[in-house]
């Protein structure tokens, strides 16, 4: 459960909505968001978060501190 | 408003007369509708009236894109993606974002005002193939509400070839590959990752992997009979000494075009290059690359590097007229008569222009020798010489020969009209951008910048205002080589 986007960095590209294994990423008000409850870590599917190896703006996306890590 | 409809020609390279008839270096062109004698006649169908595609369409055509593909699978060291990309031809990733159906309407909104409009293409602001739902969904609506309008898309070739087949299946018959490197030395210092296959990859890893994409999306579209061209952003100290290599491997893939564009770089822009002071080329550099790239193949020498949200013709961009605000309170039609109306016009004037240009060029045969000299001109469109010195925002640049006038480029410089402080400084730098050139063709010019220009060693040439570009500078070269004439002769 423990990615979130810091959105003062966000530029709306969308390019992490799509690679998302989990469907956990959605457009809001144009503000795009991960749904807590439905992001694994992309564990289970690939080496490593999709999200951030697409994302353009480095830190941008990072563990939600206040959140438990995702257990398989 | 009627639509402003200018009139026309267009420059393309020397041609003595007729069909056939080869008048030395360039690509000629014969009967204006005709094919140039190296082209096909569906080579020519396909991009005679696609500024980007054609030096001579791009006076008469034009072009919008539209913004619908915000998302990118790469990061290019000249581009940062919080803000407007020069290179990539893209705005900041914030600004207007459209959803397909606001951009086909948009497409319509836009046709319904300037009758030049022939192309519609997908140019990012990402790139158009990393977000392949958006563009293709995009495309479909525009190709049932407006199936006069050509489609052309922009991609750096990461995820060209899991779609050529969707590519195809449109009808996109034009398609843009920015390649600037085959070397991964070279690439590693262009491309700090790409995420391909699931992973992102850095170093010369990745810049392998988007070089074999990259040339495999290439040999597949020119399978199917899709025009390729290849852009390249020259990097001085990076890739410039390469690029020629590049034009090799692109050339003997059945690339159609290659566009060799400078570097656009600034600390402004927040660009790895722009912070880090990597410098783009001068306007002479990127003349010699370009020169020494030529000879086989087409190259584009009259690329604007227009945003992905340009509207208009090549160098001018009315994006501003149609905002998603603006264009949602519009009622739009497709109505594809003025378009007609428009191409057939174009028609007559490039037979018009060329004819002009034939008989200008018979006049001058066997005099010329082995002269060569540019000239600036300045011009709205339409082929013609119809801007006023201190309203131009660039100059378009011809080289003189025997062969004819050849269109070698355009030099973007500060409008010198702006009426107030300043104005002295920036002449001087209009002139430093032309300083090579031997005369300037304007449609009117003031007092002050004609003395200016004169004590620079440029001759200002307002004769022929509002005339045809190419037949006038020939008839102006012919009339120089006269004047030289006598001397040789008591030489003799
Ligand atoms: S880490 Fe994986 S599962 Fe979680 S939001 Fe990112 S892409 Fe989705
Ligand atoms: S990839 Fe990064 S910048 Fe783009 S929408 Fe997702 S979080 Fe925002
Ligand atoms: S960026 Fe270059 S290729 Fe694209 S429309 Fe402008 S001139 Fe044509």
């Amino acid at each position: 459960m423990p990615y979130k986007i810091v959105s003062e960095e966000c530029t709306n590209c969308a390019a992490c909505e799509t690679e998302c294994p989990n469907d956990a990423i959605n457009e809001k008000k144009s503000m795009f968001r991960i749904d807590a409850a439905l992001c694994s870590e992309c564990i289970g599917y690939f080496d490593e978060p999709q999200c951030i190896a697409v994302c353009p703006i480095p830190d941008c996306i990072v563990i939600d501190e206040k959140l438990p890590r995702y257990v398989a | 408003m009627p639509p402003k409809v200018i009139p026309i020609f267009a420059p393309q390279a020397a041609q003595t007369s007729g069909c056939g008839a080869k008048g030395g270096s360039g690509k000629s062109s014969c009967g204006s509708s005709a094919a140039p004698s190296d082209m096909s006649p569906e080579v020519w169908a396909k991009v005679k009236d696609h500024p980007c595609y054609s030096e001579q369409a791009h006076h008469h055509f034009a072009r919008m894109h539209i913004a619908v593909a915000p998302a990118c699978n790469i990061q290019c060291n000249y581009c940062n993606r919080k803000y407007d990309c020069a290179n990539e031809s893209r705005p900041g990733v914030v600004s207007e974002k459209l959803t397909p159906e606001m951009a086909a309407k948009k497409v319509l909104a836009v046709a319904a005002e300037i009758p030049q409009l022939s192309v519609v293409g997908i140019a990012g602001p990402g790139d158009a193939l990393a977000n392949p739902q958006k563009t293709f969904h995009t495309f479909n609506l525009i190709q049932q509400a407006a199936p006069d309008i050509k489609l052309c898309l922009s991609t750096n070739g990461l995820a060209l070839p899991d779609h050529v087949q969707a590519i195809a299946d449109l009808n996109v018959d034009h398609v843009t590959i920015t390649i600037n490197m085959l070397d991964p030395e070279v690439g590693e210092r262009i491309y700090p990752w790409i995420f391909y296959n699931h992973k992102r990859w850095t170093g010369r890893d990745a810049a392998k992997i988007l070089t074999e994409r990259q040339m495999l999306g290439l040999e597949m579209l020119t399978a199917k009979g899709i025009l390729v061209k290849v852009n390249s952003v020259m990097i001085p100290g990076v890739n410039d000494q390469h690029l020629a290599e590049v034009n090799k491997a692109v050339k003997s893939r059945g690339a159609f075009l290659h566009n060799i564009m400078p570097l656009i770089s600034d600390p402004a822009h927040g660009t790895h290059y722009g912070l880090t002071g990597q410098r783009g080329p001068t306007p002479q550099e990127l003349k010699v690359l370009q020169d020494s790239c030529e000879g086989g193949m087409n190259l584009m020498r009259h690329c604007r590097q227009c945003r992905a949200d340009a509207v208009g013709l090549l160098g001018e961009d009315r994006g501003a007229e149609f905002t998603t605000d603006k264009i949602a309170a519009m009622d739009v039609a497709y109505d594809p008569q003025p378009r007609q109306a428009y191409r057939a016009y174009v028609e007559r004037e490039r037979r018009d222009q060329d004819t002009a240009r034939a008989s200008e060029l018979a006049a001058m045969a066997g005099q010329a020798g082995e002269d060569k000299v540019l000239v600036a001109v300045t011009t709205k469109g339409g082929s013609r010489i119809n801007e006023h010195f201190g309203h131009a925002g660039e100059f378009q640049i011809y080289e003189l020969s025997g062969a004819g006038a050849k269109f070698v480029g355009h030099r973007k410089v500060e409008h010198y009209c702006q009426g107030g402080w300043g104005e002295e400084e920036i002449l001087e730098d209009v002139t430093a951008v032309i300083k090579d050139c031997a005369a300037v063709f304007v449609s009117k010019i003031g007092l002050c910048p004609r003395k200016d220009l004169a004590a620079a060693g440029i001759e200002v040439v307002d004769a022929y205002a509002h005339e045809y570009i190419e037949s006038s500078l020939i008839a102006w070269f012919r009339q120089r080589l006269e004047k030289d004439q006598p001397v040789a002769a008591t030489a003799a």
